[in-house]
Formats: C-alpha cells, sequence, structure tokens
C-alpha cells in the first residue's frame, strides 16, 4: 500500500517539473516533439533510478560511517557525472539500437538538476507516506526515484503535446518562444494542482 | 595552452584538485562546525523560551523522550528555583495538508496551554502556513485554554476551534498536534509523578 | 573589452535570466519573496566568483580532456563552502531555499561561465565576469520575487502594503511560471522598442 501512495505522490501531487521546479531546463529545451519527449523520459527514468541507488549506497556506506556528510554535493555531482558516462560507453557497446534512442539525450542529463535534486532529497529528507515521518529506505527510495522520474517524462510529454498544437496558432511576437511556454506551463501546473491533497 | 592529455596528466590532475578542494572542505567544516551545532541548539532553545513561562534551568539538556500511540515525542520541562513552572513538548503529525507539522506546545503544570511555536511546516502559502503565529493569529486561540475542557477539534468536527477559512485540513492537522502534544504532557506529568 | 564592459555585460546584455534563459530551476522555485529571491541570487554570484577566479587560475594546468570533470568539482566545492556558511550563520534561510542552494552545482551558468569566460580570461576579468553575471542573476530573481511577493501575499521585502488577502496563486507554482512567463513578454517588448 506504502508504495502505491509514493508512487500517486510523486508521479502526480509533488510532480517533479510542475510543483517542484526541477529539470526545467530540459522541460523547456527538448518539449517541441512528442517522439523526442518520450526519448528523454525514457533516458531520465534509467538514469535517474540507477544514480539514486549509487548514491544511496554511497550516502549510507561511505559518507555516513565516515562521518563526512557534508561531501555529498561533490561525491554526489561525481558519481553522477561518471555514471552518465559510464551508461554512455556500456550502451554503445552492448546495444547500439537503444543508443541510438537515448545517446543523444545522456550528456544533457548530466546537467539535468533533476537528478542530483532527487538523489539529495531521498537520503536527507524525511517522508510520510501514510505512516510515520521516516527516512527512505533503499527499494522505498528506488520506488519513489523512478516515480519521481516518471512524474517528469509525464509532465514532458503533455507538454510536448501541447506546443506541437502551438506550433499551429499565430502567436503575437513577444510571446514567441520561451514566454508562451512558460505561460503554458503554468496552466498546466495550475492542473497539477487539482491533485494536491488526495494523499 | 591546455597540458596534454596524457593519462599521467589527467590523473594528477584530478588528484590534485580532488585533494585541494577535500583539504579547503574539511578545513571550512572544521571552523564551522560549533556556529552549525550552536544555530540548530538556538532554534529549540528560541523555541521554547517562547512556549514556557519562565524557567531558569537548560531544558534543551533535561529533555526526555515520551510514546504516545507509538510515536516519540520529546519532551522538555522547564523550571525556576527547581519549581517546575512549565513543560514544552515537541510534537510532530503527518496530517497536514503538505505533510509533515513538528510544532512546539508549552503546557502549565496544570495542563492549560500557555503558548505555541510551529518548528517546521510544508503547508501551502498563504493558507496553511497560518498557522504559523508570525502569519496569522489562528494559534493564539489556543493560548491560556485548557485541553481538559477545550475541545481540541475545529468547529465543524465538534470542537472549539475556529479554522483557518480555507485551510480546514490544516487546521485539523495543528489541532491533532495540540492535541498529542497534550497526551504526551499528561504522561511526562504522570511520569514525574506530579511536580518535583 | 574594458572591465566596466565586463562586469556590466552579465546584468544587462548578457543577462542569465531574461537572455539566455539559464538557471531556470532556481528562479522559478525560489522566488517566493523579494528576499528569498536575493539570497538565492547572492549565493549563486558568491559561488560564480569565486569559481571564475579559480578556474581561470588552474585553467592552463588542467589537460583538455578532464577539464569539465575538474571545473566541476572546484565548483562543487564552492558551493558546499556556501552550504556550510549559511547553515552556521544563517540556518533560517538555509531552511527555506533548501534543496536549491546544493543545486548551485548544476546551475549552468556557473559551469555555462567557467567555460565561456574563465578558461580564457585573466582571473581578475574572470572574477569580474562572474560578479556581473552573479549581479544579473540576483537582480532577476529579486525583481521576480518582488512581483510575486507583491500580487500573492501584498507585501514588500516582507512588509504588508495591501490589506487583506492577495492573489495567492501568485505565490504558489503556477504562479512562478505565469509570472516569469509574462515578465518575458515584457522584456522583449522593451528590447524591440
Amino acid at each position: 500500500m506504502e508504495y502505491v501512495i509514493i508512487v500517486i505522490s510523486a508521479v502526480f501531487v509533488n510532480n517533479i517539473v510542475l510543483n517542484q521546479f526541477l529539470g526545467i531546463c530540459p522541460f523547456l529545451g527538448v518539449s517541441n516533439r512528442i517522439s523526442t519527449a518520450m526519448g528523454m523520459a525514457a533516458a531520465v527514468v534509467f538514469v535517474m533510478t540507477l544514480s539514486t541507488l549509487f548514491t544511496y549506497l554511497v550516502q549510507y556506506y561511505i559518507l555516513n560511517p565516515l562521518n563526512i556528510a557534508f561531501m555529498q554535493t561533490v561525491t554526489f555531482i561525481l558519481v553522477i557525472a561518471a555514471l552518465v558516462q559510464m551508461v554512455e560507453i556500456i550502451l554503445k557497446k552492448i546495444s547500439p539500437a537503444l543508443y541510438q534512442a537515448l545517446g543523444i539525450f545522456l550528456p544533457l542529463i548530466t546537467t539535468n538538476c533533476a537528478v542530483l535534486g532527487v538523489a539529495i532529497l531521498v537520503v536527507t529528507k524525511e517522508f510520510s507516506f501514510g505512516g510515520t515521518p521516516h527516512m527512505l529506505d533503499l527499494p522505498q527510495s528506488l520506488v519513489y526515484t523512478a516515480s519521481m522520474a516518471l512524474g517528469f517524462g509525464l509532465a514532458l510529454i503533455i507538454f510536448a503535446g501541447m506546443r506541437e498544437q502551438m506550433d499551429l496558432v499565430g502567436i503575437p511576437k513577444p510571446f514567441r518562444g520561451v514566454p508562451i511556454s512558460l505561460i503554458t506551463a503554468g496552466i498546466l501546473s495550475l492542473a497539477f494542482m487539482g491533485f494536491s491533497g488526495i494523499v | 595552452m591546455a597540458r596534454e592529455s596524457n593519462f599521467r596528466n589527467m590523473f594528477l590532475c584530478l588528484l590534485v584538485i580532488c585533494f585541494g578542494g577535500s583539504a579547503l572542505l574539511g578545513g571550512v567544516y572544521l571552523i564551522t562546525y560549533q556556529p552549525i551545532l550552536a544555530a540548530q541548539a538556538a532554534r529549540v532553545n528560541q523555541a521554547l523560551g517562547g512556549v514556557l513561562p519562565q524557567f531558569d534551568n537548560m531544558p534543551a539538556e533535561e529533555a526526555y523522550q515520551v510514546e504516545v500511540n507509538g510515536k516519540k515525542m520529546t519532551v522538555y520541562p522547564g523550571t525556576l528555583n527547581r519549581e517546575l513552572t512549565g513543560v514544552a513538548v515537541e510534537a510532530t503529525t503527518n496530517k497536514g495538508f503538505g505533510g509533515q507539522i513538528i510544532v512546539m506546545v508549552g503546557f502549565l503544570p496544570d495542563g492549560t496551554i500557555n503558548n505555541t511555536a510551529v518548528i517546521s511546516h510544508t503547508e501551502t502559502p498563504g493558507l496553511g502556513d497560518k498557522i504559523d503565529p508570525r502569519k496569522s493569529d489562528f494559534s493564539l486561540q489556543f493560548n491560556q485554554k485548557n485541553p481538559e475542557s477545550f475541545r481540541l477539534a475545529v468547529k465543524k468536527d465538534g470542537g472549539q476551534v475556529d479554522a483557518i477559512t480555507a485551510a480546514t485540513i490544516s487546521s485539523r492537522a495543528f489541532c491533532d498536534v495540540v492535541d498529542l502534544a497534550y497526551q504526551a504532557f499528561r504522561q511526562s506529568i504522570q511520569k514525574e509523578g506530579g511536580i518535583q | 573589452m574594458s572591465r566596466l564592459q565586463t562586469l556590466v555585460n552579465g546584468i544587462i546584455k548578457g543577462n542569465p535570466t531574461f537572455v539566455l534563459v539559464l538557471g531556470m530551476c532556481p528562479t522559478l522555485g525560489t522566488t517566493t519573496s523579494a528576499i528569498n529571491g536575493m539570497s538565492m541570487g547572492l549565493a549563486t554570484t558568491f559561488v560564480l566568483m569565486l569559481s571564475n577566479l579559480v578556474i581561470s587560475l588552474v585553467a592552463g594546468l588542467v589537460p583538455s580532456k578532464v577539464r569539465i570533470p575538474a571545473f566541476v568539482v572546484i565548483i562543487a566545492v564552492f558551493v558546499t563552502v556556501v552550504q556550510l556558511i549559511m547553515q552556521a550563520y544563517v540556518p533560517a534561510l538555509y531552511q527555506t531555499l533548501g534543496l536549491f542552494i546544493p543545486l548551485i552545482v548544476v546551475n549552468c551558468i556557473v559551469l555555462g561561465r567557467a567555460e565561456a569566460f574563465a578558461s580564457k580570461n585573466k582571473p581578475f576579468d574572470s572574477f569580474l565576469d562572474g560578479l556581473g553575471s552573479g549581479l544579473g542573476f540576483t537582480l532577476s530573481l529579486t525583481v521576480l520575487g518582488t512581483i510575486r511577493e507583491l500580487l500573492g501575499s501584498g507585501s514588500f521585502f516582507g512588509l504588508k502594503i495591501i490589506p487583506g488577502d492577495a492573489i495567492l496563486i501568485f505565490i504558489l507554482a503556477p504562479g512562478a511560471f505565469i509570472a516569469l512567463g509574462y515578465l518575458m513578454v515584457l522584456f522583449n517588448k522593451l528590447k524591440k522598442a
């Protein structure tokens, strides 16, 4: 039951883009076409879950025992950057087809603040999914991260659909590009506010 | 102008930067270690000073834990000339609209609520965050009330608390957290056999 | 480019928020009030100045293949310094800005300035460039924070000036997107004129 609440809370209620303001850059940057949005979403789900697995282990088995939790930011960014590089190399070797699909998005992900943001969130924040507040354990962290990434994908794909439609209408000149995207994102975020309070 | 990218150079360069960075951070950490602890203690002490009546002891050092419905809560006794003047309870609820709400509630020895202070919350700005006395007078209506005779629930639920307009869930959560604190207070008073 | 130009460039012509559209996450996430926006901007400015300075000092010694990792480590170190200092001396502010302080590491502005300017210029110029870009970022965040605070809670830098309830939505998430969107429209319009 707790896992269901985690998923709903992470995907809809606390949507990473529309509610927590993480990963706005790729949200505005790679959302012109639904197909690219889907590729990006898949890459983010993959990398985010994998990097949280590693940063979680680093936090609880290296930083905490050594009492150097203050090195968190430095180590996490290094772990994520190295991981993305490795995923890129491995993917190229074992699955060229998947590399074709996800490859171009991988370098973009290192600077996606959603990855670092969620990695830090799961090891520093206490969550209360219907029960008493507690730190997430490893399976919960992974489910939470994957759901957060799915929420990112959902927002990205909905938004790309909206932007495809926007190409067909005449937008006043000063609104073109980023401004109209931001205003549309605002309306989408308004819609997602309807989910608040359900868990 | 950059050095040649051979293995030795790259390895040495990153090694030096990581070492230098770690050394710098270690230094800053040592310098800020005490102030960070002091800042954390100051937060609790400030809240204690606001919710307890006069005291001359160090409540934070005499704090202990009690358990209510499986939830652990911290109790801070305040004494003046070794006479108990009040008890502060740090209680947590997760029934808030945005999740967790942590409140420090100060009781007089007879159970009357002296004052409350919100330690942390994630309620909606402008609506639920009115539980914070810095934002609205909502929490002030609890002061000088004794939960023995004052029903800790919003009027909609048959209680005596005026809820915040458009933030019933936050108001309920606040009542819940004060009630939890009161139960913890009752336990701690019983455990100490009244007043030392 | 004169030193003054280096400094001013980041504030108006190369404004990180309105012109380059970089660092959107903290811009939207921390501007619920003017003070919060300004503090976030200043924290970023601090990191930008120091990382630009140090990166321009060491750029000549770093092999080009490990340039990015080396820069990221340097930036991350300064971000952690800011984190520790804020925790020690302004804990309340640190609580409010929360996650967005460590996320300065992945703020495109910081790595962007390191790559585009600091790795090719003299230390003092790089320091000024960091200061300029930082101040430009601070300015945008403060403006957006002021507008959202004024509309959303009817106050100006914490001082209540419009009595009664305000348009709450502006300090919630959707208000951030909409306010920034319209501010950019205004900026585009003024630039044309």
